[in-house]
């Protein structure tokens, strides 16, 4: 399926290259590169192009593109969902996933990589897999391999893909038995100029931190089930016991994980945490611009609305802005006419503002497009929705695990049209 | 700490005699350190292949690392190096016979991946072994090292085929995946290696790994495109019965003969089990964290699920819509294709298509492409004022495909037409130059569908080619004017002579359509513009371009009659100023679904190596036979459980309650009314969510010990009840069934038994408050003329929802046939729900779960009226041999059988007809009322076990 892969830096150079059939000479890649010329912005270029004898499927992460080289027919998301693994994993490993770290790490790179494909087809993409077969590189165990020789490879076969729970390895031991479930919400939402709600919906996942010995089984319930609308699972849940009783049961994979996402049914009205009040005009025939921006809270049952971060982009036409911020500090890029405000915590009792003038091209006629505000924010210690984890038990094992359970509320792609 | 990287610091041929040394050194350290380096140049692109042979000497070294770098460094150059790689294969040769199957594996995976094609006859000879090796994980590396040996020499195919049929057969979850993608690259068009496997695929799915399952969903999917009936086909017919059933409400019983023959001719759909089974295994997988996994099972649903149930992937589709925009991309495509085969299906999500501004152009241009394919009379007004922001965007190609967007609405949508074309018009005063020229050209376009109420917008745009400078714009406004001369009879020759001047610096599309203007004006307004239009062609003469010069010619010629100018001049007013056709504007993805979904050649909207075709579906069903495998019984006890179950019918009816003990109701017709209304269907589900939300409050602890309680009341029930006990074992056998069995979508009816009797099949109190009764609806509900309908109906007696109520493999004795009862997925307390199956002979037991119950229909559910004259009637009587019984109180025999009365002159007699089902023997009663409340009754039917146990069943009843 997956012929070769290239990784492309943002200067357009091919650092790493992976074969897993015959060799695809690197010049395909070429092709890649006339399509990035064309786009002009490094998103938009197409994750799929069509070239005389290949395709090229490519994501774009950390500012690294990953292009897959197919030969026929295969199902475009399979390889892109591949590729965003394979980042995942890099991730996973070496806690960044950037040109220098993958330099650095080219071997153990190469080594996921052979064990992640056979013949272009994923053979073991589990992290917990992964990491018995190749372990991750620390500072310490650098250290040591440089001077004992040891390896980074597993000394052990590994067994997790015999068994019939491959997300989980074998032979897990803590001392400290403990298991952390995050739930996290996203708010999404288009506001518009009037300040009514266009679109809202929560979008939540729940991650997993679990470190516990043994072969737990582990069911965890909701007070309120019915309020997640579609659910999709780490492949450890067990599905029917779900249908038929909305309780999560599965067997954790060792470590972090993503145990759950779900969206929250649209009939529920979404909470609104913050309001927007702003006013930006440009008069006709004056270089000059107004603009203010005041932030509330609302619906935030109490809790403070912290890490607030405003971004806006302007217009072409706007030179260079003269504003005042009441509390955090902005920035103003008058390249990329980005203006990025960052907040910090919303203090009801005195309300951020940020107010002052634009200046414009002298000559030039007003701009006719208004800019759209993007905002995150987080709320701790409270999912939105209204979500809340009722128990978690565990069976299997003898010993008592702690527990640990965290909500949070952020914004997701939260709009402010003007 | 960091491995230096050697391409810094030293030049090829140092390192060439260092790395050399260190890899025929004696410590694996300075080896693995070698063999990091190397591995980091190839990483990079740089050649390595010279130091091939003292890096393959290390292929046996004891350090894994050293071993596993070596591997790579040894499949990445073996092609090159094809004799020296010979000197590592014993190695592997070895390693193919290790007892930890780890090795084996990675033995094999090596030697497979070696591509020298002198050792074609050594893999070959591995992998057959390995594919019966005992470990399933080295079966697995069998499955995979098939297509690179395929890859590698293609003659090998047949034998690979052998090996490759030899895995399918495999039931474990960790080989399937793998071998089904062998299955794809080798032999996809030998579909008839998977009959015997298809079922088991379908119910391993779930527990296969994620990739395999996206390879398996979408074999399967062109799989049942070859052996199942096209559902959606037969449900317009069914629609069509439907009316046909609800307008006889009043009729006679002629009209239920006739309805029958229809639904005969028709031969109605019922989908195929194993269509149903492939429909329902697949659902869950929506719920997959996979992308590619959920796009699987869409695809599978929106090619092979009936309508009413393709709507289900909407809701996880949309989901993905928050994953990576590489993802977005490639569903927003399969979105825009499925919007315009299925728009109802997304509406409901219409504002998670809305537009975001930092959303990438390309998803931006998709998104509008689907709202755009979403838009109805009712929403339109929403999305249009969404297109009012989207406008005003920085994005300008964004804004020129909301344009073109807003276009396609008006056209579509003729309420919005001239709301449209005013807020395009207002856009033609904009400043950015190409919005205006888009609007242009959409205006053109609208325009073109009713011309004589815009004279004023032609006017507005003729005025616009002082400034607009985009050449499409222009010719766009240019043949409008040519087009619309006759609107605009001041502007057109003015407009004429300004292009005139301008001639030489226009562009070539520009250039064509001043040449057109200016026929058409010669044509119709010669007086004012014949000398302008002399000039113009005199310009285009001489042209640069031949298109230009050659239409210049041409025009000349039509449209200036000289003596030498043919027939054509005189229609040139024809061929110019002919009524030409509105365009359409059409969404780009039409008829894109040609192509399965979700596949590359989708999204490129054109084949790709190696894609497989999605066939059309069959005219009728192949031989559904092939896949059914021989079941083997695991042990020999349940297997002489399983002969239990099957007692013979008459043993078993004589401890039966009779059918005679409820009440008789004499309103023969009634079966006939009230049509199947969808009330109880959509009214559960309602109730479902409010119970829901109330047994959640409770929660846990208490619904766990009413748990824990309801177990041990079923263990009592079956204590108490000997029948129950027995079926126990038979019950656990049939859980291992369950997936076997498949139904279609559960129909919905409202409960019409009212008039009709009603048997118990299961107390409220056995079936620890599940209620079922059943009844016989006597309507030929499939058509299948030798199928008798029943209609099943559960009450939930309970406070909590009942789940996934269905039948299991029913026993039935041989020459029985039974129709797949439908699932019933949720059953709210205190809910009724009814389903209808059908079965053909004098008895069937079939087993809810976990519940085993007998239906066993009465004798005279078993015919079907027919009707006949009173003399037929006596001629056949003559014919058959006769049961009678003399009886008190006469009347309404009908109630027992499903017959048909027969016209009879005398009042003291009621004759009835009708057939068997299964043998289609006739049956006729007759009942002749005598003095004192007596009568006889007659019943004539070739079948005399039949006939006698009709004639008791009535007496039976008559004697109450």
């Amino acid at each position: 399926m997956i012929h070769s892969l290239f990784l492309v830096n943002s200067s357009g150079d091919i650092f790493l290259e992976k074969h897993w059939k015959s060799v695809v000479s690197r010049s395909v890649c070429d092709y890649f590169f006339e399509a990035q010329e064309r786009a002009s912005e490094p998103e938009n270029v197409p994750p799929v192009i069509p070239t005389p004898h290949h395709y090229l499927i490519s994501v774009l992460r950390h500012r690294i593109y990953f292009v897959a080289v197919i030969q026929s027919e295969v199902p475009p998301l399979f390889v892109i969902e591949f590729l965003h693994r394979v980042v995942d994993t890099f991730q996973d490993y070496f806690g960044v996933c950037t040109e220098a770290a993958i330099k650095d790490n080219v071997v153990v790179v190469y080594e996921l990589l052979e064990e992640m494909l056979d013949n272009g087809f994923p053979l073991a993409t589990e992290s917990n897999i992964l990491k018995e077969l190749i372990k991750p590189p620390t500072i310490l165990r650098t250290v040591v391999n440089t001077i004992t020789g040891s390896t980074n490879v597993g000394e052990q076969l590994p067994t997790g893909q015999l068994s019939v729970v491959p997300w989980r390895r074998t032979g897990v031991k803590y001392t400290n038995n403990e298991a952390y479930f995050d739930v996290v919400e996203e708010i999404d939402a288009i506001i518009d100029k009037s300040g009514s709600t266009i679109t809202a919906e929560i979008q939540g996942v729940i991650d997993a931190c679990v470190k516990l010995s043994g072969m737990p089984d582990l069911t965890l319930s909701f007070m309120n089930p019915r309020l997640l609308d579609d659910v999709s699972f780490h492949p450890c849940v067990r599905f029917k016991r779900w249908e038929a009783e909305r309780i999560l049961s599965f067997i954790p994979p060792d470590g972090n994980f993503r145990l759950l996402s779900y969206h929250v049914s649209s009939q529920n009205l979404v909470a609104i945490p913050v309001y927007v009040k702003h006013n930006i005009t440009f008069r006709e025939g004056s270089s000059q611009g107004r603009f203010e921006l005041t932030l509330g809270p609302k619906q935030t049952m109490g809790k403070a609305v912290e890490s607030v971060l405003v971004s806006s982009q302007l217009p072409r036409g706007v030179l260079n802005v003269n504003l005042n911020p009441s509390q955090g500090t902005y920035t103003f890029d008058p390249v990329t006419k980005l203006l990025s405000w960052d907040v910090g915590k919303i203090n009801p009792q005195k309300l951020p503002s940020l107010k002052g003038s634009m200046s414009l091209q002298a000559g030039a006629s007003k701009p006719d497009e208004n800019p759209t505000i993007n905002i995150q924010f987080k709320i701790q210690q409270m999912a939105i929705s209204g979500l809340k984890v009722n128990r978690l038990d565990m069976y299997g094992e003898k010993y008592k695990p702690f527990k640990g359970i965290k909500y949070m509320t952020k914004a997701g792609k939260f709009q402010v049209r003007t | 700490t960091k491995t230096p990287r050697p391409w810094s610091i030293f030049g090829y041929f140092e390192l060439d005699i260092e790395l050399h040394e260190m890899l025929d050194s004696n410590k694996d350290s300075l080896k693995l350190e070698a063999m990091k380096r190397i591995v980091a140049m190839i990483a990079r692109g740089k050649n390595a292949s010279d130091l091939f042979p003292a890096v393959v000497k290390n292929v046996a070294c004891k350090n894994i690392e050293v071993k596993k770098l070596v591997y790579v460094y040894l499949v990445r150059y073996a092609e090159e190096q094809q004799d020296l790689a010979l000197l590592s294969i014993s190695t592997f040769q070895r390693g193919l016979k290790d007892p930890n199957q780890l090795i084996r594996a990675s033995a094999l995976r090596v030697l497979s991946s070696i591509r020298v094609t002198i050792i074609v006859p050594i893999m070959m000879l591995a992998i057959k072994e390995a594919a019966s090796d005992m470990s399933p994980y080295v079966r697995k590396t069998a499955a995979h090292a098939i297509p690179k040996l395929y890859s590698l020499d293609p003659d090998q195919k047949d034998q690979l085929i052998e090996v490759i049929e030899k895995l399918l057969a495999d039931k474990t979850t960790l080989v399937a995946g793998s071998v089904v993608m062998a299955f794809e690259e080798v032999c996809p068009e030998r579909i008839d290696l998977i009959h015997k496997n298809y079922r088991k695929l379908c119910n391993l799915l779930i527990d296969v790994e994620e990739w395999g399952q996206v390879v398996i969903i979408n074999m399967l999917t062109r799989y049942a495109r070859t052996q199942f009936l096209n559902p959606n086909e037969s449900l317009l017919e069914e629609g069509g019965e439907k009316t046909f059933y609800g307008s006889d409400e009043e009729e006679g019983k002629e009209d239920k003969v006739e309805a029958a023959a229809l639904v005969v001719k028709r031969k109605p759909y019922v989908m195929d089990p194993d269509h149903r089974l492939l429909l329902r295994n697949t659902k869950p997988l929506l719920q997959s964290r996979n992308a590619a996994v959920v796009m699987a099972v869409a695809q599978l649903y929106f090619h092979l699920a009936p309508k009413a149930e393709v709507g289900v992937i909407a809701k996880a589709l949309v989901r993905l819509m928050r994953s990576h925009s590489e993802v977005q991309y490639v569903v927003l495509q399969n979105v825009a294709t499925m919007t315009i085969k299925r728009r109802g299906m997304f509406e409901p999500y219409l504002k998670s298509f809305y537009i975001r501004s930092t959303d990438p152009t390309q998803i931006k241009v998709l998104k509008l492409e689907v709202l755009t394919n979403l838009a109805n009379e009712t929403n339109i007004s929403t999305i249009l004022r969404e297109f009012q922001t989207y406008i005003k965007s920085m994005d300008k190609d964004f804004v020129a495909a909301t344009i073109q967007a807003i276009g396609r609405c008006a056209t579509n949508i003729g309420e919005v037409r001239d709301t449209c074309l005013n807020g395009l018009v207002q856009l033609l005063s904009n400043r950015d130059e190409l919005v205006v020229a888009e609007s242009v050209v959409v205006i053109k376009k609208l325009l073109q569908m009713q011309p004589e109420k815009h004279s004023d917008i032609i006017k507005h745009m003729a005025k616009l080619t002082d400034n607009i400078q985009v050449p499409m714009a222009r010719a766009s406004i240019l043949w409008l004017i040519g087009e619309y001369c006759e609107h605009v009879p001041k502007i057109a020759p003015d407009v004429l002579r300004k292009m005139a001047k301008s001639f030489t610096n226009e562009e070539d599309i520009v250039k064509l359509q001043i040449l057109n203007l200016a026929a058409k004006l010669y044509l119709t307004n010669s007086k004012q513009t014949k000398l302008l239009t002399q000039y113009v062609l005199n310009l285009a003469k001489y042209d640069q371009n031949y298109d230009i010069r050659d239409r210049a010619r041409f025009i000349r010629q039509l449209i200036v009659p000289t003596d030498k100018s043919g027939a054509l001049s005189k229609y040139a007013k024809k061929l110019f100023l002919a009524l030409k056709p509105a365009p359409v504007l059409e969404s780009p993805f039409k008829d894109r679904d040609h192509f399965q979904l979700g596949s590359l050649s989708h999204l490129l909207n054109a084949k790709a190596g190696g894609y497989q075709e999605l066939p059309d579906w069959p005219e009728s069903a192949p031989d559904p036979s092939v896949r059914n495998v021989e079941v083997k019984y695991p042990t020999s006890r349940e297997k002489r459980k399983e002969k239990k179950v099957e007692k013979p019918f008459y043993s078993d009816s004589e401890g039966e309650s009779g059918p005679t003990e409820s009440p008789v109701n004499s309103s023969p017709d009634s079966d006939t009314g009230s049509g199947s209304g969808s009330g109880s269907d959509s009214g559960s589900e309602d109730s479902g969510s409010e119970s829901g939300s109330e047994e959640s409050e409770g929660e846990s602890d208490s619904e766990k010990d009413e748990k824990d309680k309801r177990k041990s009341g079923k263990k009592k029930a079956k204590k108490t009840a000997p029948e129950m006990k027995k079926w126990r074992i038979y019950v656990s056998f049939c859980v291992a069934l369950l997936l076997k069995c498949s139904f279609p979508s559960p129909q919905a009816a409202s409960p019409t038994c009212g008039p009709l009797k009603t048997y118990e099949l299961l107390h409220r109190i056995t079936g620890e408050g599940l209620a079922v009764t059943y009844c016989f609806s006597r309507r030929p509900f499939t058509g299948d003329p030798h199928m008798v309908s029943v209609q099943i109906q559960f009450t939930n007696n309970t406070e909590v929802e009942a789940r996934s109520l269905r039948v299991l493999e029913p026993k039935l004795q041989s020459g029985m046939r039974i129709a797949e009862f439908p699932e019933i997925d949720v059953l709210p307390p205190g809910e009724i729900s009814t389903v209808h199956g059908l079965f053909n002979k004098l008895i069937n037991c079939f087993s809810f779960t976990p519940f085993f119950v007998t239906i066993q229909p009465p004798v005279g559910e078993l015919m079907m009226p027919i009707f006949m004259t009173e003399n037929e009637f006596k001629k056949e009587q003559g014919e058959l041999g006769t049961r009678q019984a003399p009886v008190f109180m006469g009347l309404a025999a009908k109630v027992l059988a499903n017959l048909s009365r027969v016209p009879c002159g005398s009042a003291m007699e009621c004759r009835f007809a009708g057939k068997t089902v299964t043998s289609g023997s006739l049956v006729l009663v007759t009942v002749v009322t005598k003095e004192e409340r007596a009568a006889q009754v007659t019943v004539n039917c070739e079948k005399m076990l039949i006939g006698t146990m009709l004639v008791k069943d009535i007496l039976q009843a008559l004697s109450q």
